[in-house]
Order: structure tokens, then C-alpha cells, then sequence
């Protein structure tokens, strides 16, 4: 920045005729400047209306980062747009008959003039009574440098009680020295600061001065680079489990109803995708009432949708079972051929209804943003996703285990006439159980819609995907799709970094390939009288 | 195949409407798929060209003859569009057809057009290296989106560090190898480009946003160039919000985000990232203010928005009428002597030009996305940009022109003086 800012001097000096604008411009010049030339050369001059200090200063550059801040196109007067168009310097109000709509232009402002002015802001609010501004100030001045203000931040950390921000403060100090022209000294010294950083951000600044002129500067830098890139790398493995793990929750949502449908009843039903398709249209629609009718309610609407979803997928389940599947029990290839039939008119319908265009579902604010974990991000929807997914799992598992409709869903899969002969409903059981799985995919929908997009398609991504994990995990066994989809989801995110998002995909696929050659029934084969044929 | 005969059936039950109609009305036919995965894109685009030929029906039609839409669905299924193309053509009888979003399609489509000769209006930014002669190409060429994006980047923002996100097709492919080239040539080094593709509709980009993150942590200034398709920049949007990646720090600039695909999503952790188009709703013409009013009340909806291949459709039939009116026919061959030089008003204040070599001049925009699912414009070239059929940037294609008005070839070496005969 400080060289634009003598460039944007070099433009200007025949004009001004000043030695330095920085030092002589008036407020005046300078706020009459900010709607003329090139983004960066205006963030320069940003820049230099913070360092005059003047109280309008404040004003004037909030209002250029809300872009309420415009200019009349005949005069060049730098006018505030909100609430009523006044004069930016003086607060009159400007004669409405002389800003009809189409004179005044607004001041366009860009993503890299929006940082300039964030950090100057920063400088203004740096003696600020609330350490939270003081934190957010020298935050915004270490993200853009700029060694015009290294005196003002001094001043800052000098007089700064605080331990917190005084900290932050010695860090946007040291990335001040490092952009200006101080002694070499200093400049190491700035480069420890850094350097105890740690972070990404601490690799970003210092990267340039591993290839300094001057030795010392140059050794003290790479060495800094060198354990940073240890740590990270270290941290890197720790990021991938977690990725590893967190596809691996979604894909043992995807798949954990379809255990149930494809693996223990051993139905292969490719309308499955659209059962968390419907799930995750559940959820947009119980957003929609809520946004209409009860906003108060959103970070709600997830917690409302589960229960509906489970209801409505499960309902169209049995219906799928009742009216197709059962006549075709014992015949793969027409149940195959029938639920993909299903599966496109579910999907039509649902385009017809709702239209072809992705439905907005929003993230309630507790599964927005991320926190840090050393130098790993989580995500807070991630996170969620995975509790949830594993939660589902519990559930699921006991319902089999421990309850009695458990125990007639595995003795009807099991032995047919055995249990019909013992007085259970097969019929009931069956229905039931494929609601079951029915019901689970619509769970999954209500978590799918936070991350991925809510259209038609949505299922089509992840019936395959659910086939691989169920076949993968052995078909029948629960604890096998919860093994599956995690190894899975590992293995895919230790692979893609090395060989890319596509190559990773066919390496896992081609792999399954060869295990199911090896081993036919899968990670955790159902053993016993169970297996057939 | 069971798919695709079943949709087939729906096709052709929709047209039979058309199959009874006069024999006195001008035919357009209207290949966009209504339904599978293109289905949210290309329905838009058919709507609109409903639209257009309506207007001019009630102006009074071409020459006093009215004009009737042929509509017909390749259900997003690739070889279909090719059988659809010579349904409308052979058995219905148009006189143009409108369509077609991927480039596969287009590409499928192509022999057909070639051997039936008639033509085809395309109205979708693609990779470019294509002039054929039946074909005219309204989208924007790469040297209409992606060079000047590029450019804008490197001189406003002080980008020195390129990622090239793409989804794993032609048309990804073939625009990030012309920016690698375009990049190298301005002097920046191989190890600050950084690659990746993924497959269609990926949805887990945490891997993908923490290499980015790592990769703009190099102490220079990053951004991401985005030919990411359609569905998978939600949850891509998405994820570089909640890892924290904003804009002001490393911006994304796409190339297939517009403003119906922002229709449909959260708009808050996409604020500030970028879109390069030759048009934007939030344009402030006339022309472009009677378009959107127009367009709101033929499909009744008050929420509906504009985008830039429907701007390319508005120009690309008011070319195709002016051209039917100068030619006195719209028997094929009169229609494509006619075409190259008409001059229709782009929705963006300006005159877009049919070219020789089948493209046309547009202006190049970039705009930052407002949390209200709007554009707003931060940069834009100074005139028009003419569309350049074979880049310059490939050195395979450096040498190549089009030109189907001087030298009737589509790709002329100008190195060995010979037409390169058949297109690919």
C-alpha cells in the first residue's frame, strides 16, 4: 500500500503542488477525493482521511462501507445518502430538488477498499472505551498492513491495560514494521512476534521475508516457517479424521435407512435418494410456515422438521411397500426396475410442486460459522451433523435390539414362516420395518438440506453412495454401515488432497471393487442361519 | 434407456399441440430441457423465448406472418437432444431452433444441425474453440467473461495468486487451461496457479476450502476463479462461510453463478465474492427496465429474476427477426448470409453486433453479489467486447480464425492458409 500511496502522490503532486498529501491534503481534499480513480489508489487516501484524526472521519468512511455514501455527478459534492441526502462534510441537508434520483451516484466500493477502510476504522476506534472494538480494531489492522500507521499503533500498544488486545496490538505493530522501511532490528523482532503466531496468517506474512536480502532477517524467517509448517502438518492429519469423520456422517445417514430396507429386508429400493429428497423438503416447508408465520421460532425449525420428515417419509414408505413392493418380494430385478420408476416420479412430482429451482433452507444461527480447535476449523453444521448422525444410529440400534418390534423385525427377515407360524403379523413387520428405513431417510433429508443443495436432485447424489457403504459394510449388519461409512469417508479425505476430489472417487470405488471380490458379504458378514444361498 | 423412453413418451405427448398447427406460421423451435438436472436452468430460457415470440406476434409477427413456438424436452439427457433437434427439424419443420445449456448438448447436437442445415441460436458462456456454420453463439466466448474477470482481479485488487476451481468438464477445462496459459503469459509463476476439479454436484468442500486457505496463506494476494457448475456452489458458498473465508480476504470470482442460481440459496455467506457476466438484472437502462417488467408479467410472478443467457436470447432472436426481415425468407441459408452484421440493442445500453465469425460484441461486467440476490456492478470494459471463436492464448488455436463471411471456413489457419475443413 505504501507504494500506490506514491504513486497516487506522484499523480497528484502537479496538482496540489504539496510535497507530501498525506501530511497537507485537508480533510476536505481528501473526503472530495474518495469518488475519483482506480480502488486502490482511493484506499490510499481512505487511508490518510483516518490518519488526520478529524471527528467526521468516523462518519464519513462507516457510510462509504455501508455504501450510503454518494456523490453528485454535476459538482463532485460528496454527499451521505442515508437518512436524507446531506453534505458528508458539513451535515446541511442538500435541496431534494438538486439530488433527483439519477444525479446522485453512489460511491462504488470493492472487497479490497472495504478492508482499506475496515482498518482505517480500525485505526479510529484503536482508543475506543470497549476492548471488544480495541480487539476488533488492531484485528483489522493486522489483516491490512500498512506502515503509515505504525505510530499511531505504537502509541496504542503502549498505553494498552488490556492483555488480550495488547497482544493483538504487538502483532498488528510487527506486520506495520514489516510493510515499512524500519531497521533490521526491529524487523527481527517483529518477525518473533509473528512467528509465535503460529497460524496460517503467521505463514502468509512471513513467507515473503524468507527470500530477504538480509541474512538475518532471511534465517529468522524460514526457521519460523519451518516449525509452523510442522505444526500444521501435524494439525493437517488431525483435520483430514475430522473431515474423514464428517463425510463419514453424512454418508452413514444416507445409508443407515437404507441397512434397514436393502439390508435387512434385502429390498433393493432405488427410490431410496428420494426419500431424503422428501425429508429435506419437510424441512423447507416447515421453514416457510415458520418464516410467515412464527420467525421467532427458526432456530427452532430443524428440531420441528425432524419429527414431520420421519413421518412424512415413512408414510410414503409404506405406501411404496403396500402398493409395490410387497407383490414383488423375492424378484431383485423387478423391484429394482419398479422402485426406480418410483424414485422418477417422486421426482417429477416434486418439480412439479415446488418447481426445478433449489428451495432456500437457511442454517439456524447455533450451525453457523466455526470454531478453532488449535489450528484445525470445525464447523459448528458439520459437528452437529455428525452428533446427529451418530444419535440416529443409537436410536436405531435400539429400537432392533431392545424393543419388541425390534425383535419381530429380525425374526420375520429372518425366518418367514417360522415367525408367522410364532403368530406375528409378517404383513405389519414388513411395512413397518421398510417405514422404518423409510422414516430414517427422511431424518437424514432434514440434516442433507444444511448442506447441500434442496432440489429434485438431491437423492439422485446419494443412492449410489448409500449402495457402496451398506454392500461395503456387509448388508444386514448395522454396525457394518456405521464401519463402512466411516472408513469410507476416511479413506476418501486422506486420499483427496494427494490425488483430487474425482481421482479419490474412483480410487475408493475401484477398491471396494476388489474387496468385494475378496470378500463377498461385506466388512462384518451376517453369520448363521440368516445367510441364504 | 428406460429413462430416457419414458420421458420421451412425456415429450411427445406435449407435442402434439404443435403437430396440428397451420401451415402459414413461421416454426421456432425450443430445445431446452424441462426436466432431470438441467431442468433448473433451461426452463427459465424457455419461458423466455415464449415471451419474445409472443411480443413480436402481437407486433404483428415477421412480415405479416405470426410465429408459433415448437417446444419440445431432451429431459437433460445428452443423445436425446441430438434425436429432439432432428424431430424439430425433420418432422416438425422449424425455422430456427433456440437451445441447448452444456456444452455436450451443443456438441451432440452439431452433425445434426450440420446435416440438415438449419440453424441454432446458443445462448450460454462456453470454452470457446468452436465456429460452425449453422450454429450462432450468443453466450460469451472466454475472452468475454474469464479474461477481462482475470484482468479486473490482477489490476484492482492486486491478485498474484490464481486458484482454478472447476467442476470436471469440457467446458471448465478447456477456460482454466486458456487462463493458465493467459496467466503464465503475464508473468506469473506455475507454482502460484493452483488446479482442481471435482465432480458434478460435490458437495463436501471442506477438504477443497482448507487447501485453499493453506494455499492463499503464502504472503501474496489470493483469489479463487470459480468454474464450479450449477448445484455444488451452494454448499462450496457455504463452506468457505462457515471456515470463515470472506471475500475481503480471498475473493471468488464465478462464472456460472447468476442471478437464478442465487434465487435459490442463503445469500449471507456469499456476500462480496464476484460473478463475471455481460449482463446483470440490477443494469440501470430503460431497455433493461421494460425487459424485467415484461418478463415479470408474462410469468406472473413478482419474485422472478433476469440472468444473463436470458439477455442472450433477447438478442440472439431480435438478430434472428431483423435477419428473417432483411433476407425476405427464413429459408436457412439466405437467413446465415444474412445474419453476420445486424445490429440489435443489447439489455445493457449498448449495440451488439453479429460478428463474421458467428459471435457477437458484448460488454464484460463484474459484479459483487448483495445479500438481496443481486449484482452489483464494480467494474466493467469500456466498450464492447468482440467474441474471439478460437482463443489466442492456446497456441494450437492462436493461428486459427473464423470467418463465414470472407473465407466461409469456421477454423482458417492463417499460418498455412487452408480451412480446416469439418468442425470438431
Amino acid at each position: 500500500m505504501s507504494f500506490l500511496r506514491a504513486c497516487l502522490m506522484a499523480l497528484l503532486l502537479p496538482l496540489l503542488a504539496a510535497p507530501a498529501l498525506a501530511q497537507t491534503a485537508s480533510f476536505e481534499d481528501l473526503v472530495a477525493a474518495l469518488p475519483e480513480g482506480s480502488y486502490s489508489a482511493r484506499g490510499a487516501v481512505v487511508g490518510d482521511i483516518a490518519l488526520t484524526g478529524d471527528p467526521r472521519a468516523e462518519a464519513i468512511l462507516t457510510a462509504l462501507l455501508d455504501g450510503t455514501l454518494g456523490v453528485i455527478a454535476a459538482t463532485g459534492q460528496v454527499v451521505t445518502l442515508a437518512p436524507a441526502p446531506a453534505d458528508a462534510l458539513t451535515g446541511a441537508p442538500v435541496a431534494e430538488a438538486g439530488v433527483a434520483e439519477a444525479k446522485v451516484e453512489k460511491i462504488r466500493v470493492n472487497n479490497g477498499l472495504r478492508r482499506d477502510i475496515r482498518a482505517a476504522l480500525g485505526i479510529l476506534t484503536l482508543s475506543d472505551p470497549d476492548p471488544a472494538k480495541r480487539l476488533a480494531a488492531a484485528d483489522a489492522a493486522f489483516r491490512a498492513p500498512d506502515a503509515a500507521q505504525y505510530a499511531l499503533l505504537d502509541a496504542a500498544f503502549q498505553r494498552e491495560q488490556d492483555a488480550a488486545v495488547k497482544s493483538r496490538l504487538a502483532e498488528a505493530r510487527a506486520v506495520a514494521i514489516l510493510d515499512g522501511d524500519f531497521p533490521d532490528a526491529e524487523k527481527r523482532a517483529a518477525i518473533d512476534v509473528i512467528a509465535r503466531r503460529g497460524d496460517a496468517d503467521a505463514q502468509r506474512i512471513l513467507t515473503p521475508f524468507a527470500a530477504s536480502p538480509d541474512p538475518d532477517i532471511a534465517e529468522a524467517a524460514s526457521a519460523a516457517l519451518a516449525s509452523i509448517e510442522r505444526s500444521r502438518m501435524l494439525w493437517g492429519y488431525a483435520q483430514n479424521i475430522w473431515y474423514g469423520l464428517s463425510l463419514g456422517s453424512v454418508l452413514l445417514l444416507a445409508a443407515i435407512g437404507l441397512a434397514i430396507t436393502f439390508g435387512v429386508m434385502g429390498v433393493i429400493n432405488m427410490a431410496h435418494g428420494e426419500l431424503v429428497m422428501l425429508g429435506a423438503y419437510t424441512t423447507y416447508a416447515v421453514q416457510e410456515t415458520i418464516r410467515q408465520n412464527a420467525p421467532g421460532l427458526f432456530d427452532w425449525s430443524l428440531l420441528i422438521a425432524a419429527p414431520l420428515a420421519f413421518v412424512v417419509a415413512g408414510a410414503v414408505g409404506v405406501a411404496i411397500e403396500r402398493g409395490i413392493v410387497r407383490h414383488l418380494y423375492g424378484r431383485a430385478l423387478e423391484t429394482l426396475l419398479a422402485t426406480w420408476g418410483v424414485s422418477l416420479i417422486l421426482q417429477q412430482a416434486v418439480r412439479s410442486i415446488f418447481g426445478p429451482n433449489n428451495r432456500e433452507v437457511g442454517n439456524p444461527s447455533w450451525m453457523s460459522g466455526s470454531f478453532d480447535v488449535g489450528q484445525m476449523t470445525v464447523t459448528w453444521n458439520r459437528l452437529w451433523i455428525l452428533l446427529f448422525a451418530l444419535a440416529v444410529f443409537a436410536v436405531l440400534l435400539f429400537v432392533m435390539k431392545r424393543t419388541p418390534v425390534g425383535l419381530q423385525m429380525r425374526a420375520v427377515t429372518q425366518n418367514r414362516p417360522m415367525a408367522a407360524s410364532m403368530g406375528i403379523r409378517t404383513n405389519w413387520v414388513d411395512a413397518l420395518t421398510f417405514g422404518l428405513g423409510a422414516g430414517i431417510a427422511g431424518l437424514a433429508g432434514v440434516a442433507l438440506s444444511q448442506i447441500d443443495n434442496v432440489s429434485p436432485n438431491l437423492g439422485q447424489t446419494y443412492i449410489v453412495d448409500s449402495f457402496m457403504v451398506v454392500v461395503f459394510g456387509g448388508a444386514g449388519n448395522i454396525w457394518g454401515t456405521l464401519a463402512g461409512a466411516f472408513s469410507l469417508g476416511i479413506v476418501n479425505k486422506f486420499l483427496e488432497p494427494y490425488a483430487g476430489a474425482v481421482l479419490a472417487k474412483i480410487i475408493v470405488l475401484v477398491a471396494i471393487i476388489l474387496f468385494i471380490q475378496k470378500r463377498p458379504r461385506g466388512l462384518f458378514a451376517v453369520k448363521g442361519r440368516a445367510v441364504e444361498g | 434407456m428406460l429413462k430416457a423412453g419414458f420421458r420421451a413418451g412425456i415429450a411427445s405427448l406435449l407435442l402434439s399441440t404443435a403437430a396440428v398447427a397451420q401451415d402459414d406460421t413461421i416454426k421456432v423451435g425450443i430445445l431446452h430441457s424441462l426436466s432431470g438436472t438441467m431442468a433448473i436452468s433451461e426452463t427459465t430460457l424457455k419461458d423466455v423465448m415464449l415471451m419474445l415470440i409472443d411480443e413480436q406476434n402481437k407486433k404483428g409477427g415477421i412480415d405479416g406472418k405470426m410465429l408459433e413456438a415448437v417446444v419440445v424436452d431432451p429431459a437433460s439427457d445428452w443423445p436425446l437432444f441430438a434425436e429432439k433437434a432432428r424431430e424439430l427439424i425433420e418432422a416438425d419443420d422449424v425455422d430456427v431452433v433456440f437451445g441447448c445449456w452444456t456444452s455436450v448438448s451443443r456438441k451432440s447436437v452439431l452433425p445434426v444441425f450440420e446435416e440438415l442445415n438449419s440453424i441454432l441460436f446458443y445462448p450460454v458462456q462456453y470454452e470457446g474453440e468452436e465456429s460452425q456454420r449453422n450454429v450462432f453463439y450468443t453466450g460469451a466466448a472466454p475472452n468475454q467473461q474469464a479474461i477481462p474477470a482475470v484482468d479486473y482481479l490482477m489490476a484492482e485488487e492486486g491478485v498474484e495468486r490464481w486458484v482454478l476451481a472447476g467442476t470436471d468438464y469440457v467446458y471448465p477445462r478447456t477456460t482454466n487451461k486458456i487462463l493458465e496459459a493467459y496467466l503464465i503469459g503475464k508473468g506469473v509463476a506455475p507454482e502460484d496457479i493452483m488446479i482442481n476439479y471435482t465432480p458434478f454436484g460435490h458437495s463436501d468442500w471442506q477438504t477443497i476450502v482448507s487447501e485453499i486457505k493453506s494455499f492463499g496463506s503464502a504472503g501474496k494476494k489470493t483469489a479463487v476463479v470459480s468454474t464450479i457448475n450449477g448445484d455444488a456452489n451452494v454448499p462450496f458458498y457455504k463452506e468457505l462461510g462457515n471456515q470463515g473465508v470472506s471475500a475481503e480476504d480471498i475473493p471468488v470470482i464465478a462464472f456460472s453463478v447468476g442471478e437464478e442460481e442465487l434465487a435459490g440459496l442463503d445469500t449471507a455467506p456469499l456476500v462480496g465474492h464476484l460473478a463475471a457476466w455481460n449482463y446483470f438484472m440490477s443494469v440501470d437502462t430503460p431497455e433493461n427496465a421494460e425487459f424485467i417488467e415484461k418478463w415479470k408479467a408474462f410469468i406472473g410472478d413478482p419474485d422472478r429474476v433476469t440472468n444473463d443467457p436470458m439477455e442472450a436470447h433477447y438478442i440472439g432472436f431480435n438478430m434472428w427477426v431483423k435477419a428473417v426481415e432483411k433476407a425476405g425468407t427464413t429459408e436457412a441459408d439466405a437467413v446465415i448470409d444474412a445474419l453476420p452484421g445486424i445490429e440489435v440493442p443489447n439489455l445493457t445500453g449498448g449495440t451488439s453486433v453479429m460478428l463474421p465469425n458467428h459471435h457477437i460484441t458484448k460488454p464484460v461486467l463484474v459484479g459483487e453479489i448483495q445479500d438481496d440476490g443481486q449484482f452489483e456492478v464494480v467494474w466493467e470494459t469500456d466498450g464492447l467486447v468482440e467474441g474471439d471463436a478460437w482463443s489466442d492464448f492456446l497456441p494450437e488455436s492462436a493461428v486459427l480464425v473464423a470467418d463465414w463471411v470472407e473465407l466461409k471456413c469456421g477454423n482458417y489457419n492463417t499460418e498455412t492458409k487452408t480451412c480446416g475443413g469439418a468442425t470438431n
